[in-house]
């Protein structure tokens, strides 16, 4: 360490002081900037009881192979005090392409669950009671083909939609920015999530929609304050769009959430949280003045940071997550994922997923942190950080609103780049040492601790494009080409997308054969390779 | 490939970098590349989502000495298995292929045996992965040896 030139920076580059006065916050007014929990502007947490009265839902992501495999992990998660599902597709799914198309070779079943069918689904769901269990779907392009066939696995178990409750991820413009899976262009793109919302607001009033995503905007490589920025900014994108499809703003702002990361720099990340809701209540009434305070409250779903586990010294990251799930409680999270001590080696082990999801079960029952509501509010240091991530967070938003909203940053790359810079940033930061990681460039053993990784049985891939090549054969042919047809017609005139897929779906139309009808009336998009 | 073995060592360095499969995490990839093209080699980024048969056709219509795959899809068996068949396919078994992403060390094994020269995890320094290319010269000097040896 050079000590004399040592800087104190969080992860967003903001130089922290020795010491917080009551000076730092001179101009903090506590009716405007905090208000009590439960109460506008929400920094302080979205309900007067936050933990006292409900905890978070503890909600891991999972999924891997057939829908069998995952199935039978969702029952175990369940048994060891899981309060929600959360599921994980695998790249062919994410992308929209069945298990027997050649872009999916190699690649079925691997990193998620692989699904082609609705009878796929219906497995998945098996002794799961949709109107019992919350499930949080992670699938963004073809979001609508899995949504769709939830709904019609929900109707065969006889279950209401309006007794639904879960989450579709459902957020392009983040893949756009930063996940990068995706099927057609932004517009169309746009005006399906919009059909989704609508849809929810007339038939699932329960469920939400769209989960806005700034997770993987972190794992991409986003400073705390890039994360927060282009997050809520998405959010007010989908909003003002679903406006301009005709939906009033009290109808479907109360069911959006958000999805945040929870990295390593403890009271960033608390202010982070504390910010977006700040953020988000004064942006919302100021562009859009709903009428209901529910409109205005930022809720969201956080997950600790993949990005910053370490492959060396894997069990150190036990540590890790503990710290990081700590500050997405203290920031007021309402469901939680924490990443399990394998997880930069391969897809976890069930011990080592019970590790994690022990991990939040000693949060809230020993540790006394649920005890009171908003612990850090008042804290010289963390309502100085809130406004500063705040001002920052506004300052890009006065730069996309001079662009002219996401879409066309996006489309000028400028979220891309902002990302690219700040990943680039850190990596030297961590090569040069300036930045410790244990175990990485700091405290480093010759001999590696080795641990035991989860193998996906060879055999998934043949054994699912055998299943659907078999479901090709049985259903009715004619059924799948005139709901196709029918699908391609209501996307040529700008219909309602969700009752056609969903026709789609009950005759057994695959993914794939969905999405290609949108690749082929609304195109594929494509990015521009740039370093 | 045979005929300009001797003049590896002094042409520019270039190496094709690329995610491969259908995967979009290239944070890594790109922070990769533009470490390389720092370092003064010639860098041709071929950005996400290629198939295995479009990095084989891009690396010999570049003519590069390298290529450098990411893959975190959990893919790397088949996809990497795809790339190497190809460059055998197309006598090209000289580019030195090396790659990255979330890959178990059992793997890591395998892929070294189908001719992957290296396969670089989550922490491992820019500098080592600069080293590490800068040093493919060498290595192509020592394969096409081998090579012409095993013909003769």
């Amino acid at each position: 360490m050079r000590s004399a030139e040592k800087r104190f920076r969080n992860l967003s580059n903001i130089e922290i002081e020795r010491v917080y006065y009551p000076e730092n916050i001179g101009d903090l007014n506590y009716e405007r900037d905090l208000g009590a929990p439960g109460e506008f502007p929400f920094t302080r947490g979205i309900y007067p009881t936050m933990y006292r009265g409900r905890l978070w839902t503890m909600r891991q992501f999972a999924g891997f192979g057939t829908a069998e495999q995952s199935n039978a992990r969702y029952h175990y998660l369940l048994k060891q005090g899981n309060m929600g599902l959360s599921v994980a597709f695998d790249m062919p799914t994410l992308m929209g392409y069945d298990s027997d198309d050649p872009k999916s070779r190699g690649e079925v079943g691997r990193c998620g669950v692989a699904i082609d069918s609705l009878s796929d689904m219906k497995t998945l769901f098996r002794g799961i009671s949709l109107d019992q269990v919350s499930v949080s779907m992670t699938i963004n392009g073809p979001a609508i083909v899995l949504f769709a066939m939830y709904l019609v696995v929900a109707e065969r178990q006889g279950v209401k939609f309006q007794d639904l409750q879960g989450t579709l991820q459902n957020d392009i413009l983040k893949e756009y920015i930063a996940q990068k899976e995706w099927i057609s262009p932004p517009a169309p793109s746009l005006k399906i999530v919009n059909d989704i919302i609508r849809f929810c607001v007339e038939s699932a009033p329960r469920y939400h929609p769209v989960s806005i995503s700034g997770y993987h905007i972190r794992e991409a490589g986003a400073t705390a304050v890039q994360e927060l920025a282009f997050t809520l900014y998405d959010g007010l994108t989908y909003v003002s769009s679903s406006i301009e499809a005709g939906l009033k703003v009290d109808d479907f702002a109360p069911r959006l959430s958000f999805f945040f990361n929870a990295h390593n720099d403890f009271f960033e990340e608390i202010a982070k949280y504390r910010a977006a809701r700040r953020v988000w209540a004064h942006e919302m009434k100021q562009r859009f003045n709903p009428a209901n305070p529910a409109s205005l409250a930022l809720r969201f779903h956080t997950q600790t940071a993949g990005c910053a586990l370490a492959a060396q010294q894997p069990y150190n990251n036990i540590v890790r997550v503990t710290l990081q799930a700590l500050a997405a409680v203290l920031g007021g999270t309402q469901s939680l994922h924490t990443n399990s001590l394998d997880e930069t080696l391969a897809l976890p082990t069930e011990e080592a997923v019970k590790i994690a999801l022990r991990t939040q079960q000693i949060l809230a029952h020993e540790s006394g942190v649920i005890h009171t509501v908003d612990p850090l509010g008042g804290s010289y240091y963390v309502e100085s950080l809130t406004n500063r991530m705040e001002a920052e967070a506004k300052a890009y938003f006065d730069k996309l609103d001079e662009m002219g909203g996401m879409v066309q940053a996006i489309e000028r790359g400028f979220p891309q780049a902002e990302i690219h810079r700040a990943a680039l940033a850190y990596q030297r930061e961590v090569d040069h040492g300036d930045r410790v990681i244990v175990g990485v460039n700091g405290f480093t053993e010759p001999e590696e601790q080795r641990v035991r990784i989860l193998k996906i049985k060879g055999g998934v891939e043949k054994k699912q494009v055998q299943r659907l090549r078999q479901r090709k054969k049985t259903r009715n042919g004619k059924a799948v080409v005139s709901a196709l047809e029918e699908l391609a017609r209501a996307a040529q005139s700008n219909g309602h997308l969700v009752p056609a897929v969903m026709n789609a779906v009950r005759a057994e139309a695959t993914v794939g054969e969905i999405c290609d009808v949108f690749r082929k009336v609304f195109g594929e998009y494509r990015e521009v390779a740039s370093l | 490939m045979k005929g300009k073995a001797k003049n590896l060592l002094d042409k520019k360095l270039r190496v094709l970098v690329a995610k491969v499969g259908l995967d979009g995490h290239d944070r890594g990839v790109k922070i990769v590349a533009r470490a390389l093209r720092d370092a003064g080699i010639e860098v041709i980024y071929l950005g996400i989502h290629n198939t295995p048969a479009e990095i084989a056709s891009a690396a010999l219509q570049e003519d590069v000495d390298a290529i450098g795959l990411s893959v975190h899809s959990a893919a790397h068996m088949t996809l990497f298995g795809e790339v190497m068949k190809l460059l055998k396919k197309n006598k090209a078994q000289g580019i030195v292929v090396f790659g990255g992403g979330i890959v178990p060390d059992e793997d890591i094994d395998k892929l070294k045996t189908l001719g992957v020269k290296e396969i670089f995890t989550p922490g491992v320094p820019l500098d080592e992965i600069v080293k590490f290319v800068k040093a493919v010269p060498q290595m192509r000097q020592g394969k096409n040896r081998q090579q012409a040896q095993s013909h003769s």
